[in-house]
C-alpha cells in the first residue's frame, strides 16, 4: 500500500511539473515520473510477500525478486543520461528556458543565406540592378 | 545454429560505432565503415527473408541460458522484411546526409550505427523489457542526430523542436516502462513466448499490455496522440527527418503488430477500438496536412494519416488485412523516405522548404521532380505504383471484414492526399523557373549538362555569375537516394506479386504465432 501511494503522489507531482512551460520544471517532473515507474516495477516483483535477499534462505520464493531490480537499474541509467541531454537543452537557446511556440518564419538555413549573399554579389558584378536581389532576400 | 548469428545484427553496428568513435576525425574511413556495416545489415535481412520463404522462425537465447532466463532474440518473415527495408532506408538517408554536407561531424557515423543497432534490436528482441531498452538505444543517438543537424548556432525553432522531441519520447518511454512493470506484476514474465496469448485470457494482463500498446501508439503518432510529430520532425535537417520517418514510428508500428499478435492472440473483442482510432487518424492527419506551410510539415502530417492505413491492417486482424497492412507498411516507409529526400534535396540546394517561395523546380531539376511525382502518386494510391496495390488490398480486406465505413474513409482520404501532393507540386515544382533566381529569364530551359560537382551544396555556392541558363543545383549524389527509392516503389507496384507473397507469409506468422513462440522456447 505504501508503494502504491508513493507511486500515486510521485505521478501526480510529476504530471503537474510536466505541464509547466519552463524546461527545468519539465525535467524535474520527469525525474519524479521516472521514480514512479521504477517503484511500479519494484512492486511488480511482489515486494509485499518477499523479504530481503540476505542469508541463505531455504525457499527462493521468500527472498526479493532480482529481475525487477535489474530492470530498475537499467531504467535508472537510461533516465539519468536523458536527464542530462534535457538539461543541456534547457540551457541552450534564448535567455529563458521557456518553450516558445513555433517560429512562423520559413526555414532560412545557413545555405540559403550564403546563396543569397552570393546572388547579391553576382548581380553587382554582372551589373544587374541589385534591388531584385534584395527583394529575393526578403521574400 | 543460424539463430546464434541474430545478436550480431545488434553487436556489429554497436562495435563499429565504438571503434569509429575512437578513430578520430577521418571522414573517408568513417563513411566506408559505416556504409559497409549498413549494407551488411540490409544484406542479412535479405538472407533472413530467403530463409523464411515458407514461414517458420529463428531464435537464440543469448548466453545459452535456459528458456525463461536467457534474453531471447527471434526473427520471422515480418522482422526480416522490416530489417531489410529499415536497412535500405538507413543506407539511402545516410548517403543523402553525406551528399548534403550534414555528415561532417566525427560523431555522425557512430550515432547512425548506434541508431541502427537499436532498430535491429527492437525488431529482433522477443522480450518486453529489452524492447524498451532497444527503443532507448535507438532514441539516444537520435537526440544527438537531431542536434547535429545544424552547424553553428541553432535557430530557436530547432531548439524547441528538439525539446519537444526529447520530452515526448521520454514521457512515452516512461509510460512504456510502467506498462512493462505492470505486465511483469500481472504475468510474472516479460518473455514474449511465456506471455503468448495471456492477454486474451487474463484481463489483468490485458490491461497491462494495453498500457504498453498505448505508449507505442504515442510513438507511432496515432490520433489523438499525434500532435508532436508534425511539430518535431520538420525542425531538423531533411536527411534526419527522412531517416526518423522511416525508422522510429515504423518500429513502434512493428511492435504494435507483434504485441497484439502474440500477447492478445488477435483478440477480436478490442478490434473495433483499432478501427475507430485508425479512421480518425486517417482523417485528421490528412486534414492537418492541408493547412501546413512547408513541404516537410505537409509530409509529416501526411505520415499521421498513412499510419492510420497501416494500423488498420492489425485492427482487421484477418489474413488479408494483415497481409495488406504489412505490404502498406513497407511501401509507406520507402515512399515517404523518397518524398522527404526529394523535397529535402530541393530544400538543401535552394535553401527554402516553404511552399510558394520556389517555383519551376520541375524544369530545372527533372530527375528530382520525377522522383517526387512518382512517389506522390504512389502515396495517393494511383496505379501502377506500389501505393495502388497497398490501398487496393487493404480496401478489399476491409470489405471482406465488413468495415464499410473504413472503406469510405480510405477512399475519401486518398482524394485529399492527392490534393495536398498537388499543392506541393504546384507550389514548388510547377510554374516558371525564374522565381528563386535573381534575374528574369525569357527562356527558362533547363541546362542540358548537369553540374560536374557531386556535392549539391557546393554546386550552389560555386555557381558562376554568368546566369545565361539556369543551372541545376542538385547534383547526382543528392538526387540519387530519392530517385532510387522512387524506382523501388515503381518496381514494387509492377512486381507487387513478390512482396505480396512475402507479406502473406509474414501475416500467417502473426495469425498463428506458434512457430515464433516455439522457436523462442527451444532457443
Amino acid at each position: 500500500m505504501t508503494l502504491a501511494l508513493t507511486v500515486a503522489v510521485l505521478t501526480a507531482g510529476g504530471m503537474y511539473l510536466l505541464l509547466q512551460r519552463e524546461m527545468l520544471r519539465v525535467i524535474l517532473g520527469f525525474v519524479l515520473l521516472g521514480h514512479a515507474a521504477n517503484l511500479i516495477i519494484i512492486s511488480a516483483g511482489g515486494a509485499d510477500r518477499r523479504g530481503m535477499p540476505f542469508g541463505t534462505p531455504d525457499d527462493p520464493g521468500s527472498v526479493a525478486d532480482p529481475l525487477p531490480q535489474a530492470f530498475v537499474l537499467t531504467a535508472i541509467v537510461i533516465a539519468f543520461s536523458i536527464t542530462i541531454v534535457m538539461l543541456v537543452l534547457s540551457a541552450t537557446g534564448s535567455q529563458t528556458d521557456d518553450t516558445t511556440d513555433d517560429d512562423p518564419e520559413p526555414d532560412f538555413t545557413e545555405i540559403e543565406r550564403r546563396v543569397d549573399a552570393e546572388r547579391l554579389a553576382g548581380a553587382a558584378v554582372s551589373g544587374q540592378p541589385t534591388h531584385e536581389g534584395h527583394q529575393e532576400a526578403h521574400a | 545454429m543460424m539463430g546464434a548469428l541474430l545478436p550480431l545484427l545488434v553487436a556489429g553496428p554497436l562495435l563499429a560505432a565504438g571503434v569509429l568513435a575512437m578513430f578520430g576525425r577521418r571522414p573517408a574511413a568513417h563513411a566506408i565503415i559505416m556504409f559497409v556495416v549498413l549494407i551488411a545489415s540490409t544484406g542479412s535481412g535479405v538472407a533472413l527473408i530467403a530463409n523464411f520463404g515458407d514461414g517458420g522462425a529463428l531464435a537464440h537465447g543469448v548466453g545459452g541460458w535456459a528458456f525463461g532466463i536467457a534474453i531471447p532474440f527471434a526473427a520471422d518473415m515480418f522482422s526480416a522484411l522490416m530489417l531489410t527495408v529499415t536497412g535500405l532506408l538507413a543506407v539511402t538517408c545516410t548517403a543523402f546526409a553525406v551528399a548534403s554536407g550534414r555528415a561532417n561531424s566525427r560523431y555522425f557515423a557512430p550515432l547512425i550505427l548506434v541508431l541502427v543497432a537499436g532498430v535491429n534490436g527492437a525488431l529482433l528482441t522477443a522480450d518486453l523489457f529489452n524492447l524498451f531498452v532497444f527503443i532507448e538505444v535507438m532514441l539516444l543517438p537520435s537526440y544527438g542526430l537531431f542536434v547535429l543537424a545544424t552547424q553553428g548556432r541553432a535557430p530557436l525553432r530547432q531548439v524547441s523542436g528538439t525539446r519537444l522531441y526529447v520530452t515526448l519520447n521520454l514521457l512515452t518511454s516512461t509510460i512504456f516502462l510502467a506498462g512493462v512493470g505492470l505486465v511483469y506484476g500481472a504475468a510474472g514474465s516479460v518473455n514474449l513466448a511465456e506471455l503468448a496469448g495471456l492477454a486474451s485470457t487474463d484481463s489483468t494482463v490485458a490491461i497491462a499490455a494495453a498500457v504498453c500498446i498505448f505508449a507505442l501508439g504515442i510513438k507511432a503518432s496515432v490520433v489523438p496522440v499525434h500532435g508532436w510529430l508534425a511539430r518535431a520532425y520538420p525542425a531538423t535537417s531533411p536527411a534526419i527527418t527522412a531517416l526518423f520517418s522511416g525508422l522510429h514510428t515504423k518500429v513502434a508500428i512493428y511492435a504494435i503488430y507483434r504485441l497484439y499478435a502474440v500477447l492478445f492472440d488477435g483478440d477480436a473483442r478490442w478490434l473495433w477500438i483499432g478501427v475507430v482510432v485508425c479512421c480518425a487518424t486517417m482523417i485528421i492527419g490528412v486534414l492537418g496536412a492541408v493547412g501546413e506551410p512547408t513541404m516537410r510539415s505537409i509530409l509529416a502530417f501526411h505520415m499521421v494519416s498513412q499510419i492510420g492505413y497501416i494500423l488498420l491492417g492489425v485492427a482487421l486482424f484477418t489474413q488479408a488485412g494483415l497481409t495488406a497492412g504489412i505490404f502498406y507498411l513497407l511501401h509507406h516507409m520507402i515512399v515517404k523516405a523518397s518524398l522527404f529526400l526529394s523535397t529535402g534535396a530541393v530544400e538543401v540546394a535552394y535553401g527554402s522548404g516553404t511552399v510558394g517561395n520556389l517555383s519551376g523546380i520541375a524544369k530545372r531539376e527533372p530527375w528530382i521532380a520525377a522522383a517526387f511525382f512518382v512517389a506522390a502518386l504512389s502515396l495517393a494510391g494511383l496505379p501502377p505504383f506500389s501505393g495502388f496495390v497497398a490501398k487496393l488490398t487493404l480496401i478489399l480486406a476491409a470489405l471482406e471484414a465488413g468495415q464499410i465505413a473504413a472503406v469510405v474513409v480510405m477512399l475519401l482520404v486518398s482524394l485529399v492526399t492527392l490534393l495536398s501532393m498537388l499543392k506541393i507540386w504546384g507550389g514548388v515544382f510547377w510554374g516558371r523557373s525564374d522565381a528563386g533566381e535573381g534575374s528574369q529569364r525569357a527562356d527558362p530551359a533547363p541546362d542540358p549538362a548537369p553540374q560536374p560537382s557531386a556535392d549539391g551544396v557546393r554546386a550552389a555556392t560555386t555557381r558562376t555569375t554568368t546566369d545565361a541558363v539556369p543551372r541545376r543545383r542538385i547534383g547526382f549524389a543528392l538526387a540519387a537516394p530519392a530517385v532510387l527509392l522512387a524506382a523501388v516503389t515503381c518496381g514494387l507496384g509492377i512486381g507487387a506479386e513478390l512482396l505480396l507473397d512475402l507479406s502473406d507469409v509474414a501475416a500467417r506468422g502473426l495469425l498463428d504465432t506458434s512457430a515464433y513462440v516455439e522457436a523462442v522456447v527451444n532457443a
